[in-house]
């Protein structure tokens, strides 16, 4: 285990604190869309939009025999709707997009629509609560954004909400909301900047992943690569299991090990050529790692993989803990690791990568 | 003339929990300092601030009490780096999952309540709330920084920045009381250009939110004739819309109950009306839940009124009021305080 502590350039900390402060609930990923072109347009050989609003962006190799790597990074958040306006108040309804516990919505500060209006999701006063309620969660039908009382039409019905967290660095760490995956939008903007030029680069910036991977298919069917990598952000789960008796076996990954290398989620059983590839690059170049753990989860690679006749895939994630809060925390190290080990394994891409049959 | 949202801001970003007051103390003491005669600190921690009227000796005195002290956290055990918590002052554990705090450790340190997961959790906790005792507090810092910065006892503030909201109104954390403390500077501003025949003593008071500490133990030091405790109350709003709650931003609430003298809840409600400043009476039953529990029982006893600002969200980081409400308050002291006379204890009477 490292404690090395890594920091990244400032340039790029700016690009990540910019990223996650942008709102892009799946389905209306504008504002990290227009980011994402703002940094590759001059970078890229060819950005286009598609047809679902994914980000595709070639940077082209030189020479023969070039491999098509295709990196994949989704643009999109967990966050809210706004469904409906209370008859008789200024108060509105909202619905969840994408995985949300909903006991980490009272109490908390939203921004709401384009212009990031402020407004808070409050809750009963504790002094009008029973113990009995309190042994109960609070209803998502029952929570209302509150934007003041002026807010008149302001808002309305389709606006999307995200958390009011505002990026800040804590010592070591990061701490954010939408980690997941602004840093994955984030390592392949810097990849492209550096894209070694034996191969070509296919970066897709996806769009709705939180609700069901649908960019990434679109974009892996137009790119028509001949491998991929989905770069993510996974839970770290490494916190000490309530009961001190009991060990923590299941922590997913742990923060400060490095980046996620993945063998199997529930959408992708990685191809080994690609495990094997990423864990070498690593060992040889003395970057931490680690092997997440197998099992539930998935990223973009659980469609990429199934695309056209099959596209050999792997995912790299950057650990953190708290996906899918309002705020989650992850250290610095493990985000400047991961883009040092996909870095350098880009540089390492040959056809004898792929060269053959899929084999263990 | 103070701006009130600035005034506010500054206050929001001061900690100051139950017996923890000093930061908060400190912005208070500037506020009032051109504004009063004289300052001083109870061996409570509450400030005493006192304005002298123009009467003959011996003059009246009357007490505002407002609390200055905010709900929040405490650090009971450390553990890999993160820290369990309890509550000071009335926490509902539902909503503390994934909000920014303040661990004031040997330094200031950011970080969020977190809510482990699933099966690190007891089984019984299900998809349902997760107690306190298994919330955790997260800095950020490794582990053995962690070690060399907190110690348990240490205190955790809500970190929740205010948010403006439209038609006035705004959000954040320990607006419970720091409304009524503005609306007291305000009420101290409007007396620097009015006569009033009594001493003023405007008292920050400590320690409500868990002993009523402050308000117990001021007014023994003060022995004021009539006491003013201002504080807030509920806002009618998402699961609050019961006789217990007032309309939001649309007047304050001058309470009545055993806990105010009804002489006083009629002279304000007379002073309301005269004014045309917008109230609703505050109907509080058995007891009002603010300082007048206390000033009400102290020595021989001391006649209370209590005004209430509405505030919706009571107790959640994201606590929400309208500026227009704490200027009414303010206004209201202020008229209320000038017209005091050398009769008007008088007319403060039981069966009159």
């Amino acid at each position: 285990m490292t404690e090395k502590i890594t920091i990244m350039d400032k340039k790029q900390l700016d690009l990540l604190e910019k990223l996650c402060n942008a709102t892009a609930v799946s389905g209306d990923e504008f504002e990290v869309r227009k980011i994402v072109r703002e940094e590759i347009d001059a970078v890229a050989d060819e950005v286009t939009v598609d047809a679902l609003g994914n980000v595709l962006a070639i940077k082209k190799g030189r020479g023969a025999n070039k491999v098509r790597v295709m990196l994949a990074a989704h643009m999109d958040e967990i966050g809210l709707m706004i469904v409906k306006k209370d008859d008789d108040d200024d108060l509105f309804q909202f619905e969840l997009v994408g995985g949300i516990d909903d006991r980490q919505l009272p109490g908390k500060a939203v921004l709401v629509g384009r212009d990031h209006l402020p407004g808070v999701i409050g809750a009963k006063p504790i002094h009008m609560t029973t113990k009995k309620e309190r042994q109960n969660k609070i209803k998502v039908s029952e929570m209302r954004i509150d934007l003041g009382p002026d807010i008149g039409d302001k808002v309305e019905p389709g606006d999307r909400a995200t958390f009011a967290t505002r990026f800040a660095v804590l010592g070591p760490s990061v701490c954010a909301k939408a980690l997941d995956d602004r840093f994955g939008v984030a390592i392949l903007i810097q990849l492209l900047r550096q894209a070694p030029d034996h191969i070509d680069l296919l970066a897709a910036f996806t769009v709705q992943e939180e609700v069901g991977l649908r960019g990434a298919r679109v974009a892996a069917y137009a790119f028509e690569p001949d491998m991929a990598v989905a770069v993510d952000a996974t839970p770290a789960h490494d916190l000490p299991h309530w009961d001190e008796e009991d060990e923590n076996v299941h922590y997913n990954t742990r923060l400060n090990e490095g980046p996620a290398i993945y063998v199997m989620d529930r959408a992708t059983i990685a191809d080994r050529r690609l495990v094997r590839w990423l864990q070498e690059t690593a060992e040889d170049m003395g970057l931490p790692f680690q092997l997440r753990q197998p099992g539930g989860g998935g990223t973009d690679a659980g469609v990429i993989h199934k695309t056209r006749s099959g596209i050999p895939s792997i995912s790299v994630s950057v650990p953190a803990r708290y996906a899918h809060t309002a705020a989650s925390i992850a250290r610095l190290s493990d985000w400047a690791n991961t883009v040092k080990l996909l870095g350098a394994a880009l540089e390492r891409v040959t056809p004898d990568l792929l060269a053959g049959e899929r084999r263990n | 003339m103070t701006d009130l949202l600035s005034q506010l801001k500054e206050m929001l970003s001061a900690s100051g929990l139950s017996g923890f007051e000093s930061p908060i103390r400190e912005i208070v003491r500037t506020a009032w300092e051109p504004l009063t005669d004289e300052l001083l600190v109870s061996k409570i921690g509450s400030l005493h601030g006192f304005k002298q009227g123009s009467g003959p000796d011996p003059r009246h005195r009357v007490l505002i009490s407002a609390h200055m002290d905010a709900i929040g956290m405490m650090v009971t055990e450390i553990r890999d780096g993160l820290m369990h918590v309890t509550e000071i002052g009335g926490l509902d554990h539902r909503i503390l999952p994934g909000q920014p705090v303040t661990v004031h450790g040997r330094e200031d340190l950011p970080g969020v309540v977190v809510q482990p997961p699933a099966h690190l959790l007891p089984d019984s906790v299900g998809d349902g709330p997760v107690e306190m005792k298994y919330l955790m507090v997260d800095v950020g810092l490794l582990p053995r920084e962690v070690q060399k910065k907190v110690r348990v006892g240490d205190p955790v503030s809500y970190a929740q920045a205010p948010l403006e909201l439209t038609g006035e109104a705004l959000a954040g954390h320990t607006l419970d009381n720091r409304v009524s403390v503005a609306a007291t500077t305000l009420c101290l501003e409007a007396l620097q250009s009015r006569h009033h025949t009594w001493d003023v003593w405007a008292v920050a008071s400590a320690q409500e939110e868990e002993t009523l500490g402050g308000a117990f133990t001021s007014p023994f030091d003060i022995r004021p004739d009539i006491a003013i405790v201002i504080d807030v109350c509920f806002a009618k709003g998402p699961g609050s819309n019961d006789w217990r709650s007032l309309p939001f931003g649309k007047g304050v609430g001058i309470g009545y109950g055993p806990n105010i003298h009804p002489a006083l809840y009629d002279a304000f409600e007379k002073k309301a009306k005269d004014l045309e400043i917008p109230y609703h009476k505050d109907l509080m039953p058995k007891m009002s839940g603010t300082d007048a529990m206390a000033v009400q029982i102290v020595a021989e006893g001391i006649p209370c009124a209590v005004l209430g600002i509405p505030l919706r969200y009571m107790h959640t980081p994201v606590e929400t009021v309208s500026l227009k409400d704490i200027r009414r308050a303010g206004r209201l002291m202020a008229e209320f305080i000038t017209d005091l006379d050398k009769d008007s204890l008088n007319q403060i009477q039981w069966d009159a």
